[in-house]
C-alpha cells in the first residue's frame, strides 16, 4: 500500500496547488521536490559542460551524467550502460531507429508492421519510412475490447520472413491495454530470427517493472518526463550489436572519433548516438527521479494504479451508467492506470474545460493516435491518468466534475 | 465560460445543416482535436443570401459557428473578407481561453476558405 497523502507531499506542485486534482501523468508526470533540488544543485555546484572539460567541475559533470546513465540500465535490466542512449524524446529516440536502422536496413521487398493503436511517434516514422524506401506497411487492427488482434499461434499471418521491423506500444496511451509483448517477441522471432522489434515503452517504464532481456525486444523507447524526471531528456535501449550497426542519427560534436578533411570516424557507444551538448541537468535529474520510484517499487506501484482504475470505473459506471463510454478492454488485469472515455454526446473539449473549472485536470482529444480514434468511431476521448500521487478521492472529485457537466449541459 | 447564452446556441445552433444550391463551399479540421467544421454559402453579386454549417465539434466552435453563420447573412465579401480574432472574440462575448481560441475561430477559417 502506498501511502499517498505522504507521497503529495513529496511534490511542491500539489503544494502550491492545494485543491488541484492532476489526472494527467499519461501526458507528463508532476516532480518530485528530490528531482527540482537536483536540478538547481547541477547549476549551482557544477553546470558546466561535460566530456571535454578537463577541470574537475566538467568531470564532476561527466560523472553524475554517466552514472544516470548507469543507473538508467539498471532500472531497465540492460546489459551495458553503453547500450543506453540519452534522446531529447521517446519520439527522438523512436525517430532515431527508423533513420539510423531503416536508412541502412530497409528495401522495398521489406515489410514494416505496426499496430493501429500505436501512438504518433511510433506510427508516422515508420509509415514514412515504409513510404521512401517502398517497403509494405502493415498496420495490425485491434478488437473491440481494445486487444490486439492477433492470434500468437498464426501470427505467421502478419508477420512474416519479409517483415524487418515490428513497432509496438507496450501500454496503449489511450487504452491502457497492457499489450503482452514478452510473447509477441517470442512468436515473431520463431517465424523471422532477423526481424527487428522496437518497443514504445512511454507508458510502460514509468508504471510497471520492465526488463528489456526478458521482453525480448531489439529496442525501446521511453521518456524522463513521464516518470517523475525533467522534461527534455528521452531514452533509447539497443542491443549493442544493432547500435554499433546502424548510421549515426546527428553530426557533429561529441559523436565523432577523428574528423580530417578526407573523412571522419565516430565514436563509439553510446557517444556515436549523442552529437551536441545533451540536457545535461535534465538527464543528471533524471537519477534522482529513478531513486524515488525504486523506493516503493514499480509492481507496487503497478498495483495501486490499477486498484484506482478498478475504483474509477466502478464507480462512474454506476453514477453515470450508459451514459459514460469507457474504451479498453474490460478486464482491469490487462490494463495499466489509463481510463479514457466518452461522456454522452458532450464533446471532450468540453469535458476537460468544465473539469478543469473544478480543478480537475484531465486531456481531451486524440491523444496522438488518430488512426485509433478513427478505428474507435470518435475523433476525440476524455483521459484521466494515474499515478502514484493520486488515490481514490482524485477520482471522487472527478465524478464530482462530471455530474456538474451533467448540470451545465442539460 | 459556458453561460446560458453560449449554451442555447449549442443545444439550438442556428443555420445548422446543408444548404440547397451553394455556391461556395468549404471544410476545415482542427488538428488538435480532430474536429471539422463545413460551411455552405450562397452568394448573389458578391452578396451572402445564406449561410449554413455543420460537423463535429465542440460547444464553442458549435456556438461560434451559430452566431457567425447568423451575421453573415445579407453581408458582401467585401466586408467579410476582413472579420478577423477580435471580431470573434467580440461576437461571442466570453473570455476564451488560448487553448480555445482555436474553437472559436474555426468556422471563420471555414468562411474565409469558402469566400
Amino acid at each position: 500500500m502506498l501511502n499517498v497523502p505522504k507521497i503529495k507531499i513529496a511534490f511542491p506542485l500539489v503544494k502550491n496547488n492545494p485543491d488541484l486534482v492532476y489526472l494527467d501523468s499519461a501526458a507528463t508526470s508532476l516532480k518530485p521536490k528530490t528531482v527540482i533540488d537536483k536540478l538547481v544543485e547541477y547549476y549551482e555546484e557544477y553546470g558546466v559542460n561535460i566530456k571535454r572539460g578537463v577541470y574537475k567541475l566538467s568531470e564532476r559533470a561527466t560523472q553524475e551524467y554517466e552514472q544516470s546513465r548507469r543507473l538508467v540500465a539498471e532500472f531497465i535490466g540492460a546489459q551495458s550502460k553503453d547500450e543506453i542512449v540519452f534522446t531529447r524524446s521517446a519520439t527522438e529516440s523512436l525517430n532515431l531507429v527508423a533513420y539510423g536502422f531503416g536508412r541502412a536496413g530497409i528495401s522495398e521487398s521489406d515489410e514494416i508492421v505496426v499496430s493501429i493503436a500505436e501512438h504518433h511517434s511510433n506510427f508516422v516514422p515508420w509509415q514514412v519510412l515504409a513510404g521512401e524506401t517502398g517497403a509494405f506497411f502493415k498496420v495490425i487492427d485491434i478488437t473491440d475490447e481494445g486487444y490486439l488482434d492477433l492470434d500468437l499461434k498464426n501470427l505467421d499471418e502478419i508477420i512474416t520472413k519479409k517483415t524487418k521491423i515490428l513497432a509496438l506500444s507496450y501500454v496503449s496511451n489511450v487504452l491502457g491495454t497492457v499489450f503482452p509483448i514478452k510473447k509477441i517477441s517470442e512468436a515473431a522471432k520463431k517465424i523471422n530470427p532477423s526481424i527487428i522489434i522496437v518497443i514504445d515503452a512511454a507508458q510502460a517504464v514509468p508504471h510497471l517493472p520492465v526488463k528489456v532481456q526478458e521482453l525480448g525486444c531489439d529496442f525501446l523507447a521511453f521518456s524522463g518526463h513521464k516518470m517523475l524526471g525533467p522534461t527534455g531528456v528521452g531514452i533509447l535501449w539497443g542491443r549493442r550489436e544493432l547500435l554499433n550497426a546502424m548510421f549515426p542519427f546527428q553530426y557533429g560534436g561529441e559523436m565523432i572519433q577523428k574528423v580530417a578533411i578526407e573523412g571522419t570516424t565516430f565514436a563509439s557507444l553510446p557517444d556515436k548516438f549523442e552529437a551536441g551538448t545533451p540536457a545535461i541537468a535534465d538527464a543528471i535529474a533524471l537519477k534522482n527521479a529513478l531513486s524515488y520510484l525504486k523506493q516503493f517499487g514499480l509492481k507496487n506501484i503497478y498495483e495501486h494504479e490499477r486498484k484506482l482504475l478498478a475504483y474509477a470505473k466502478k464507480l462512474l459506471k454506476e453514477e453515470f451508467k450508459n451514459k459514460i463510454t469507457i474504451y479498453g478492454p474490460p478486464s482491469i488485469q490487462d490494463k495499466g492506470g489509463i481510463l479514457s472515455f466518452s461522456f454522452g454526446k458532450i464533446h471532450p473539449h468540453d469535458v476537460a474545460a468544465v473539469l478543469d473549472g473544478e480543478g480537475v485536470c484531465v486531456r481531451a482529444g486524440h491523444h496522438c493516435t488518430m488512426p485509433l480514434h478513427r478505428r474507435l468511431g470518435v475523433a476525440a476521448t476524455t483521459r484521466a491518468s494515474f499515478y502514484l500521487y493520486n488515490n481514490t478521492s482524485d477520482i471522487d472529485r472527478l465524478a464530482t466534475g462530471l455530474q456538474k457537466i451533467l448540470s451545465v449541459f442539460k | 465560460m459556458y453561460r446560458e447564452f453560449i449554451l442555447d446556441h449549442y443545444r439550438n445552433p442556428r443555420n445548422f445543416g446543408s444548404l440547397r444550391g451553394a455556391t461556395n463551399s468549404a471544410s476545415v479540421y482542427n488538428s488538435l482535436c480532430g474536429d471539422s467544421i463545413q460551411i455552405q454559402l450562397r452568394l448573389k453579386d458578391d452578396k451572402v443570401l445564406d449561410a449554413r454549417f455543420s460537423g463535429e465539434s465542440c460547444a464553442i466552435a458549435r456556438s461560434s459557428g451559430s452566431l457567425l453563420t447568423e451575421y453573415i447573412k445579407g453581408k458582401s465579401k467585401k466586408k467579410l473578407i476582413n472579420l478577423n480574432k477580435a471580431f470573434m472574440i467580440k461576437l461571442i462575448g466570453i473570455e476564451i481561453s488560448p487553448v480555445r481560441l482555436k474553437c472559436l475561430l474555426l468556422p471563420l477559417e471555414a468562411l474565409r476558405k469558402a469566400l
